[in-house]
């Protein structure tokens, strides 16, 4: 048994008892009265600011009342007509900066209603139950592929299979889910709460799921396109930016976004080594996930080192301040230097920043930091972009998910255009399949 | 600090609040911890006849209405009078008086409209040196199916002539407490005034079915799967008793005759409220029964608070100061004319004043692009939806034009003098004014 105090990467830093109650549900489940109360507390805005701020646009205020007046199941169907990954999006969203954010009891008294959890509560409950609150319509005899089982892809394939068609949905992993399932702290999805939500996703009917098949690998997208009626890619950004300085080779540098999906696929946890200082560079939420994981892991000393100041950062206050809590240390205006160690990395040299004019550049003073473990989550890539037109470093797509080519359609983080979320995939996709639908069927 | 001593019907308590004749006053124990938590009196729970007492169901007897987070907002109840003998009683009332000389305590009173039944009880309640007595003529259900409660106070005549029994045979004061389950209040009153009644008490409570149970189709509370109406009482009730309340007060012929206020009544507010519509004090059950007896202490000192800063020294300062302001909807000044308006620091943009106002109102709240909400003179009729639907206190108000300004809804200038529909020229039955 090992303690936060080892040194180097181990594992068992912490007992099993310790390690499920570091992971277990980050914020527990509202119950029937704490909903009631939560819920009561709901407005019900004439054209409420939180569904403009909402990137699905579920009705909530809606959903709220339902929820209030005792039908949860009815609030669920609200949520999953704009929503279909409700489930999730109820615990990963960050609400703190969209709906809850534009809450007028936020304005108000500096405490919205809780939006986000009254949305788990209903999804919850309906999914508990293994309701699916759809049904197909007549089958139109189309067949549309999907690559890439993400939130964008799910989100699609389920609305399509709703409308009638059959859908294939590939994807490069052994299971589907995308960042639901490999991408996201494992305490805000417990109890294999991804994959159970695909399967409840599935259970629509019409949609058959390939995994193992990447696009450029396994698949391409003249194949496709010659195969199926509708291409609607939704691959991701399966790449991840390089550290690119002195050092980077050593033992114990890591891309963050590998870490994470070990985390989640990990069957015990005492098993999986971390490091006894871990230095995580970036920015957004997946340095703030490898961080506070590395700290709930049992790291004695966990830093993010982020090169610019805490306005910047990508990853909501709300975030920050969860990562504080667990006791990560966030480090602004220092960007890497150089990674030092004999073969194997002891320190991280890093270097003050300063921004002028917009223009960030280095104030040449540095410092070092004890880190056996370096975490490096910069921003992902494109791995495929299948040979259509791009917008910067993403799949250029209209505003309904339309590609430079003729039957392809594009959605989520691999397509330009909105925000890196869970939430916004699922609102690409479902428009993507609303635009599909009526090219098949001639109605556009 | 102000004097909250009340002189009702010469009967004295440190303070008006009283608890009225229901279950928190059946029995000594639960007497003597009300005077030690510190109410001015009780009306100790209704009494019947000698004899076997009656019986109450041995299911649920109340049935609630819900506000946000289960806060009780009404109950009803199907419990009869004191199911205890009568002599445990009165050996009770006498012991408990005996203790506590300084608080009022009212024996409810209730046995069949006969004059035997009357003379038998009196006396023995005289006995117990209580400070006076309150004819139960108002419980609407049980009771009534007998021939009593409501179904003699639905009867003014009966009124008239058990008051009249009860001032031959009692010497201290008689309340005569009313039913709300009739058309016109003023009628039972004058009718205890006729009787020699020094009091009337109200409301009783109200005949209620406060839900159905969907899945059994049952009225609650249910008995084996069957529900009666009960007596509706709680905050739910106030407005309904305090417009009685007035119309008692204001009506010449019992005008000046004492009231005991009741209905609703759970915090200082509503007692002031009461007092204000002329009452000498109030009663409280609903109240006490959601939260027990220590409620009181923040009556006392809410009302003994307001009574400083407004510099009432005793309830009699304030006392009917709202019956004058209390009038017919004739009597309004249809001269003054008012506008909504939205103090935009303090608007939340919630949009509800618009949603009110557009699709059930007049079209007078206007909403722009970016969710500013403002108000449209030329449409507003100053109805006050706006405000009540805001949940942002005093962010909307109501403000009176100037006199001289032009109204840009009707296109007139507000005019200085009172002028009401007796006068109004739609009106075709109008007096030319003086």
């Amino acid at each position: 048994m090992n303690s936060p105090f080892t040194n180097g990467i181990a594992a068992q830093r912490l007992d099993a008892d310790a390690l499920a109650e570091n992971f277990s549900d980050l914020h527990a489940p509202l119950d029937g009265h704490e909903a009631a109360v939560a819920a009561d507390r709901c407005y019900f805005c004439h054209d409420a600011p939180c569904i403009t701020a909402c990137p699905t646009d579920i009705d909530i205020p809606l959903f709220i009342r339902q929820i209030a007046t005792g039908t949860p199941d009815a609030a669920a169907k609200t949520i999953f007509d704009m929503n279909i990954l409700g489930g999730m999006c109820a615990r990963v969203c960050p609400t703190e900066d969209l709906c809850e954010q534009a809450c007028v009891r936020e304005l108000a008294e500096g405490k919205p209603v809780e939006i986000g959890r009254l949305q788990r509560f209903a999804t919850d409950t309906v999914m508990a139950k293994g309701v699916m609150p759809f049904v197909r319509a007549a089958s139109t005899g189309k067949r549309i592929s999907i690559v890439g089982a993400g939130p964008a892809g799910l989100s699609c394939a389920h609305r399509l299979a709703m409308l009638g068609h059959e859908v294939i949905v590939y994807d490069a992993l052994p299971k589907a889910g995308g960042l639901n399932e490999f991408g996201i702290a494992a305490y805000k999805s417990t109890n294999d709460f991804a994959a159970r939500e695909v399967d409840w996703l599935c259970s629509i009917g019409g949609i058959e799921i390939k995994t193992g098949m990447a696009l450029g690998a396994d698949l391409n997208i003249d194949d496709l396109i010659q195969d199926f009626d509708a291409v609607f890619l939704s691959v991701g950004l399966g790449g991840v930016n390089a550290l690119s300085i002195d050092g980077d080779d050593k033992e114990g540098v890591e891309d963050a976004v590998s870490f994470i999906r070990d985390l989640r696929q990990a069957s015990d946890l005492t098993a999986l080594p971390v490091g006894r200082n871990v230095v995580v560079i970036g920015g957004g939420m997946t340095a703030v996930d490898a961080a506070v994981q590395s700290k709930l892991l049992g790291a004695q000393s966990v830093t993010i080192a982020y090169r610019r100041g805490r306005d910047a950062m990508s990853a909501s206050r709300y975030e920050q301040d969860l990562a504080s809590s667990f006791g990560v240390n966030l480090m602004f205006n220092a960007q890497p230097k150089a990674i030092h160690g004999n073969g194997t990395a002891a320190e991280i040299e890093l270097e003050y920043t300063s921004t002028k004019d917009g223009k960030l550049s280095g104030t040449g003073e540095t410092v070092r930091l004890a880190a056996d473990q370096v975490f490096s989550a910069i921003g992902q890539t494109l791995t495929s972009d299948g040979g259509l037109k791009l917008d910067g470093r993403k799949i250029a797509v209209t505003n309904t998910g339309r590609t430079s080519r003729d039957g392809v359609w594009a959605g989520g983080d691999c397509a330009s255009g909105g925000d890196d979320l869970t939430v916004t995939a699922v609102a690409e996709g479902r428009d993507a399949a609303i635009d599909i639908h009526e090219t098949l069927m001639g109605s556009n | 600090m102000a004097d909250l001593t009340t002189d009702f019907l010469g009967i004295k308590s440190p303070n008006p609040f009283w608890l009225a004749s229901a279950p928190p006053t059946d029995k000594e124990y639960n007497v003597r911890r009300a005077f030690e938590a510190g109410w001015g009196g009780v009306v100790w729970k209704t009494l019947g006849s000698e004899g076997p007492p009656v019986v109450n169901v041995n299911g649920p007897r109340y049935g609630v209405i819900y506000g946000a987070d289960r806060r009780v907002l009404g109950i009803n109840n199907i419990e009869l009078i004191t199911d205890r003998d009568l002599f445990t009683n009165l050996e009770e009332i006498k012991r408990v008086k005996a203790d506590y000389p300084d608080r009022a305590i009212i024996v409810s009173l209730m046995v069949p409209c006969e004059e035997d039944a009357w003379k038998a009880i009196l006396p023995l309640v005289e006995d117990t040196g209580a400070d006076g007595i309150e004819l139960n003529f108002g419980c609407p259900h049980g009771m009534a199916e007998r021939g009593m409660g409501s179904a003699v106070g639905q009867v003014p005549e009966y009124i008239e002539m058990v008051t009249r029994w009860c001032k031959q045979y009692y010497s201290k004061p008689v309340i005569v407490k009313l039913t709300p389950n009739i058309t016109d209040i003023r009628k039972p009153a004058a009718a205890a005034m006729r009787g020699g009644a020094d009091a009337v008490s109200l409301i009783n409570t109200i005949n209620s079915i406060t839900s159905v149970n969907l899945d059994t189709m049952s009225p609650e509370p249910s008995i084996d799967g069957k529900g009666t109406h009960g007596g509706y009482c709680g905050p739910a009730v106030k407005p309904i008793a305090m417009s009685m309340v007035s119309e008692i007060a204001r009506n010449p012929e019992t005008s000046g005759l004492p009231i005991s206020g009741i209905g609703g009544v759970t915090t200082w507010r509503d007692a002031a409220e009461y007092i204000t519509l002329g009452c000498g004090n109030v009663q409280v059950c609903t109240a006490a029964m959601t939260y027990g007896f220590k409620i009181v202490q923040e009556m006392i000192s809410g009302l003994s608070q307001w009574m400083d800063e407004k510099g009432h020294t005793s309830i009699q300062d304030f006392k009917g100061k709202a019956i004058p302001n209390t009038t017919d909807w004739q009597y309004l000044n249809l001269n003054y004319v008012a506008k909504a308006v939205i103090n935009q620091d303090d608007c939340i943009s919630c949009g509800r004043c618009y949603a009110a106002c557009e699709d059930t109102s007049h079209q007078a709240i206007l909403m722009s692009d970016d969710r500013v909400f403002t108000v449209n003179d030329d449409e507003c009729v100053a109805c006050n939806l706006c405000v009540d639907v805001c949940p942002v206190e005093d962010c909307i108000t109501m403000v009176a034009l100037e006199p001289g300004t032009i109204d840009t809804r009707t296109g007139k200038v507000v005019q200085k003098e009172y002028a009401n529909w007796t006068t109004h020229p739609n009106n075709p039955s109008a007096t030319a004014a003086e």
